[in-house]
């Protein structure tokens, strides 16, 4: 999909996030590539969602910084997606709601009214097309969302938590898009605080811990052999 | 109590016979302050909106003076219209004085204070909500701007329709610059002052009941408009 030009990779140097003298993100050096899916793990507080935020451009870090460092000379906001653990669903239908994202992005009326029904087919919701987006369940809703990131053909999705407020059958149609997308050439970045899930969709894992990146594995290597004591003990407190 | 009564009737009677002279006030009144809230309306929600999301020193300052324009005193902002459009003030030419327009005027000023403070509440509080996401999706501000007030639309109706409610109910401002001139500028509001200051109960009550019941029917109007708009789109 993105036979083009590449954003990635991203390079995060030494970025500290602060917040009255307290370093959420304390020196965090990570160089994120194209292809794999990246699940951030790490214990509440640990910086999961400051990161994501951090890599997408939402906040801007305290110190050290935040590179696109691919050949891609454009906006890089216009080649990457979030999707949020609360969707924000705007007070129109859904498919108004994935079609917002493509006016935004510039396409024409008919061009991205014709896509947005593509991407809710993708994810199962055409016959829902029409309803107010609002008034979604909310699995459906992150599905919805899901559909508006999608529908940008992000280079890079990231996700923050995306189905930390679902029950399981909506949180398995959610991994599924997921890995659809990924299928389809879009590099993940995701964080999680369910193993199961982490286990099902990783590729690589990076484990946070207080603002500080602790152990950085492929996923098979993660769970079966962590390498660093934080990683053992964040695994057996997590499966008690 | 005999003489209240016996006027009640009467006044019933007028609204029920719809008199003309009674059905002309109303008429002026209405026109007068929808023209008010539109301009009102204009003005106010993209000012709220845009006070709501942006970050400029001294807006604290100005959200604060927003809120207490909100309590203007009508018969200042009549004083401040009638030395403008005075003859020999700089808008004296435009010949606007004791004309509807400067009652339109008059009641604008009045109320778009208030239509741009209580728009930024609202737009504020969804704005907390939407910042990340319609900043993910590479929204431009003047974009979000009016995303988010066509997102609060049911909020903001019952905004426009608070607004339509001080003016049509407002008094001191339209009295000194309209001057309540019978069939050209006399609205409700200084017909009852006069004809109840004159001893003509009748009428005073009549549009009495008729202003109450205008305010009434806004409010009611604003209430069910936003309950039916969230029950369908939340």
């Amino acid at each position: 999909m993105h036979a083009g030009i590449s954003l990635l990779p991203l390079v995060l140097d030494r970025v500290s996030y602060t917040i009255n003298g307290t370093a959420l993100i304390d020196e965090l050096s990570v160089t994120l590539s194209s292809g794999s899916r990246t699940l951030i793990l790490g214990p509440n507080g640990a910086g999961k969602s400051l990161t994501l935020r951090l890599c997408h451009g939402l906040i801007r870090p305290s110190s050290g910084s935040v590179r696109w460092t691919g050949p891609f000379a454009g906006d890089p906001m216009c080649r990457q997606a979030m999707v949020f653990q609360r969707p924000v669903m705007l007070r129109r239908s859904a498919l108004a709601n994935v079609a917002y994202g493509l006016k935004l992005a510039g396409m024409a009326r008919a061009e991205r009214t014709e896509r947005a029904r593509q991407m809710l087919d993708r994810v199962g919701l055409l016959a829902l097309a029409d309803r107010p987006a609002r008034s979604m369940s909310g699995g459906e809703q992150q599905r919805v969302a899901l559909a508006r990131a999608w529908a940008l053909q992000p280079e890079v999705l990231f996700l923050d938590e995306p189905t930390a407020s679902l029950d399981p059958a909506a949180s398995r149609a959610v991994e599924a898009i997921i890995r659809a997308i990924h299928e389809a050439g879009t590099k993940i970045v995701m964080t999680t605080h369910n193993l199961a899930q982490a286990r099902r969709l990783a590729d690589e894992i990076l484990l946070l811990d207080r603002g500080r990146l602790v152990e950085r594995s492929p996923a098979q290597h993660f769970f079966r052999a962590p390498a660093t004591p934080e990683a053992t003990a964040f695994l057996r407190e997590e499966s008690l | 109590m005999h003489d209240i009564a016996a006027a009640l009737g009467a006044a019933l009677r007028m609204i029920g016979g719809l008199d003309a002279c009674l059905l002309g006030i109303v008429a002026l009144s209405i026109k007068v302050s929808l023209a008010a809230v539109a301009i009102a309306t204009l003005l106010g929600l993209p000012l709220g909106a845009a006070v709501a999301l942006s970050r400029f020193p001294g807006r604290r300052g100005v959200i604060v003076a927003l809120n207490a324009l909100m309590g203007l005193p009508p018969v200042v902002v009549g004083l401040f219209v009638y030395l403008m459009l005075s003859r020999a003030g700089p808008l004296g030419p435009l010949g606007l004085l004791f004309t509807p327009g400067a009652m339109i005027i008059a009641q604008a000023i009045l109320i778009t204070p208030i239509v741009a403070a209580l728009a930024r509440q609202v737009v504020e509080d969804a704005w907390v909500e939407y910042q990340e996401q319609l900043r993910s999706l590479g929204a431009p501000p003047r974009r979000a701007l009016w995303t988010l007030l066509w997102d609060t639309r049911f909020s903001l109706v019952t905004v426009v329709l608070a607004g339509f409610g001080r003016a049509a109910a407002e008094v001191g401002a339209v009295i000194m610059v309209g001057g309540n001139i019978d069939g050209v500028t006399r609205v409700m509001t200084t017909a009852i002052a006069l004809e109840t200051s004159k001893g003509d109960l009748p009428l005073a009550l009549g549009l009495g009941l008729i202003l109450l019941i205008l305010v009434l029917a806004a409010n009611a109007a604003a209430y069910a408009i936003k309950e039916a708009a969230q029950r369908r789109f939340g």
